[in-house]
Formats: C-alpha cells, sequence, structure tokens
C-alpha cells in the first residue's frame, strides 16, 4: 500500500468531496479551512488530498500538515480533526 | 459559489448503464440514467463504488463528461488502466441495461458556468479532458459568447478523446479555439505542436495575465503540476487556477 500513499498520489482536495460530503450534509470544496500548525487558510479545493482503500488525508496545501483525516471501517466513519484550528462552512443559503 | 444552500449528505444510490461508446481504443463513453438525479454543474465528478462477491468495496472518482443541460443523464469517460482495478471493468465489462453504484454531483470548487465568464482557458492532459468537456459543452449550449481556448496533450492522434467533436465546436461555437499537441506519435502533415507542455506553449496559447483569464487544469498528477508551475511562473495569479489532479500516469 506504501505506493497509493507516495506522493505521486497527490490529488486535489476536490478529490476527497465525495467522502467528506457522505458525513457533512454540505458542498464541501468550498469550505476554508484554517491550519492549526501555520495558519494557512485555504478551501478544500485548493489543498492536497491523498485517497487510498485505508482511508482519505487532507493536507495543507502551505505545510502539509494533515488537516482532516478520515477512515472506514466496518461500516463506521472515523474523523480526526486535529490539524484543523476552523472550518469555514457557508451553510444557510 | 459562496452562500450556496444546504445540498445534504450523499449517498450511494443506483444508476442504469443506458449507454456505451467507444471513444478512443482505450476510452469509453457511459451514460448512466440516474433517478431523482438532481442535475449538475460542469466539472463536477461522481463517486463509483464496485462491490465484489466477499463484500470488498473499491471506489474511483470520475468526472462528469455531459454539460447540465442534459437533465437527468450523466455521461461519464472512462480511461482504462491497463493494470488498474476498476477502469479495465468499466471500459471492457459494463454494458447496457447494467446498474452501477454511484454518489454525487461532487465538487463545486473545480466547476466553471457560464455566468463566471473568462476569458477562460481549459489545459487537458488525457482523459483530463473529461471535466473541461462539460464546460466546453456547457459554454455552447449556454455560454458561447465566453473567449475560450483550449490546450490540449494527447500521445497520439488516435488517443485524442471527443476529437471530432472539438473540430464541430470549434466551426460552429464561434470564440472557441482548440489547440492539440501530441507527445509520442504524430501524423503526416500534422500542424498541430508536437511535444510535451511546455512554457513556449503555454506562453503562445494562454491569455494574455493582464486579461486576467479564468485557468483550469486537469489531467496525470506531473501534468497538472507541471503546468501549474509553468503558469505561475509567467505571472498568473494563483487564485484563478484551479486544478483536478486525476492522479499518477502509467
Ligand atoms: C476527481 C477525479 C476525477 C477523475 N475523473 C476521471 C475521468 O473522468 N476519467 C478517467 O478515466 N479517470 C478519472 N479519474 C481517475 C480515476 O478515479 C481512477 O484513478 C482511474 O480510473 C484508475 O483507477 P483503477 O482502479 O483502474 O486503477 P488503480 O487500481 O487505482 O491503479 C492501478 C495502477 O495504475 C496507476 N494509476 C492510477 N491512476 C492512474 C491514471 N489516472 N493514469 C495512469 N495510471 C494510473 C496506479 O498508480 C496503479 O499503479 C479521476 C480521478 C479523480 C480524483
Ligand atoms: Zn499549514
Amino acid at each position: 500500500m506504501q505506493g497509493r500513499m507516495g506522493r505521486e498520489n497527490k490529488l486535489d482536495g476536490n478529490a476527497s468531496a465525495g467522502t467528506l460530503q457522505a458525513i457533512f450534509p454540505f458542498e464541501m470544496t468550498e469550505v476554508m479551512v484554517t491550519c492549526a500548525g501555520c495558519g494557512a487558510s485555504n478551501v478544500i479545493g485548493e489543498t492536497a488530498a491523498y485517497v487510498s482503500g485505508m482511508g482519505t488525508i487532507v493536507r495543507c496545501p502551505s505545510c502539509d500538515r494533515a488537516l482532516i483525516r478520515i477512515a472506514r471501517l466496518e461500516g463506521r466513519s472515523y474523523l480526526d480533526l486535529r490539524g484543523s484550528r476552523v472550518l469555514r462552512i457557508h451553510a444557510d443559503g | 459559489m459562496e452562500g450556496t444552500a444546504v445540498l445534504g449528505r450523499l449517498n450511494w444510490q443506483l444508476g442504469e448503464v443506458v449507454a456505451t461508446r467507444p471513444e478512443t481504443p482505450r476510452t469509453k463513453s457511459i451514460t448512466l440514467d440516474v433517478p431523482g438525479w438532481t442535475g449538475h454543474r460542469p466539472g463536477q465528478h461522481v463517486d463509483l463504488r464496485l462491490t465484489s462477491e466477499d463484500g470488498y468495496h473499491a471506489e474511483r472518482s470520475y468526472s462528469i463528461a455531459s454539460p447540465p443541460e442534459d437533465r437527468s443523464r450523466v455521461t461519464l469517460t472512462v480511461e482504462r488502466i491497463d493494470t488498474g482495478e476498476v477502469s479495465p471493468y468499466l471500459t471492457d465489462e459494463l454494458h447496457e441495461g447494467d446498474q452501477l453504484e454511484l454518489r454525487g454531483p461532487i465538487g463545486g470548487y473545480f466547476v466553471w458556468e457560464a455566468s463566471m465568464g473568462g476569458p477562460l482557458f481549459l489545459v487537458a492532459g488525457g482523459s483530463g479532458i473529461v471535466p473541461l468537456m462539460a464546460m466546453i459543452r456547457h459554454r455552447a449550449a449556454a455560454g458561447p459568447s465566453v473567449a475560450t481556448r483550449l490546450l490540449y496533450s494527447s500521445r497520439s492522434l488516435g488517443e485524442i478523446i471527443y476529437r471530432d467533436e472539438l473540430d464541430r465546436l470549434t466551426q460552429s461555437s464561434p470564440g472557441l479555439e482548440v489547440a492539440h499537441t501530441l507527445t509520442r506519435e504524430t501524423p503526416p502533415g500534422w500542424a498541430g505542436y508536437r511535444r510535451r507542455v511546455d512554457a513556449d506553449m503555454l506562453r503562445d496559447v494562454a491569455w494574455p495575465p493582464d486579461q486576467n483569464p479564468l485557468t483550469y487544469i486537469c489531467g496525470p498528477t506531473p501534468f497538472v503540476e507541471g503546468a501549474a508551475t509553468i503558469l505561475a511562473g509567467l505571472g498568473y495569479g494563483p487564485q484563478r487556477i484551479k486544478t483536478e489532479r486525476f492522479g499518477p500516469t502509467g
């Protein structure tokens, strides 16, 4: 599985959007994330995503910190948001 | 588009294959009828999920090639990756009448609609043309006044996806210009470029930076990173460049 998570498998945040929107009831690529490490704010579409059978990692484009990790195991989703200080969601139309 | 309304969570649903059509020897278009489909925006994708007999799932993303004007139908175009787990099944084994599990439409960042204006600069490598084709088809239907240039890199003439339709659209749809480059094999008399996308080519084809174009780049990850880096070096602001990486090149 090493190859699947290697840097050559870098995708855009857009590639994580289906997995995110299966959890959050919003279009997620335009949600703004503030990195808990370097403080950079980017919409998820601008971030980097790594997708494999084991899960999805969204990384800060400025410092590469893992902003969001999602794993799915036996019908449950595990969401780790330690790397995100704020998610700004436009949810009210 | 900021301020969009609540969409709700995505769930897996079934679509039925209503047509398949070879585009090139390695790519096939698959048209799905999806009950309850509420439409999509050009540039969005769907996730497909295949389940094996022992319950193991494989999920992959595929861009929507058809324009929103197609309403309840969704057409995908899939390139066969010979060593792949999912794409050979889609190109070789899926037939009319088969059911396919999908969720979508997905995304809002890598989207272009006629109301966003231009000038529009589209850069495609291989199957990276797929979401850009939804934009081009939508433009032809809804916003033909937006000046649009496409730079499209393929390995050979026979591997250019949608070649006839692109030729037709450049004739019938004023303000659309298409430049092809072939990286491996060129036919005799080929008038297009014959090399990988580089700074000289982008300088030739892209709108000048002072026209503040909207740029969408899509294709294999190294292709997208190469083109985006060159454009940044040529003075295009990163806020106006959107990228969609499809993954590694074989
Ligand atoms: C947002 C998004 C939209 C996409 N839209 C499309 C689309 O419209 N049409 C389309 O054909 N594909 C598209 N892709 C790529 C698609 O999701 C799959 O990655 C691709 O079909 C390969 O899947 P596979 O299961 O056949 O190969 P896998 O089993 O995942 O991979 C097998 C081998 O092929 C390599 N490989 C993986 N992907 C590629 C690739 N793209 N090119 C060359 N080698 C590769 C892998 O590194 C691995 O070694 C899109 C990807 C994303 C993230
Ligand atoms: Zn950071």
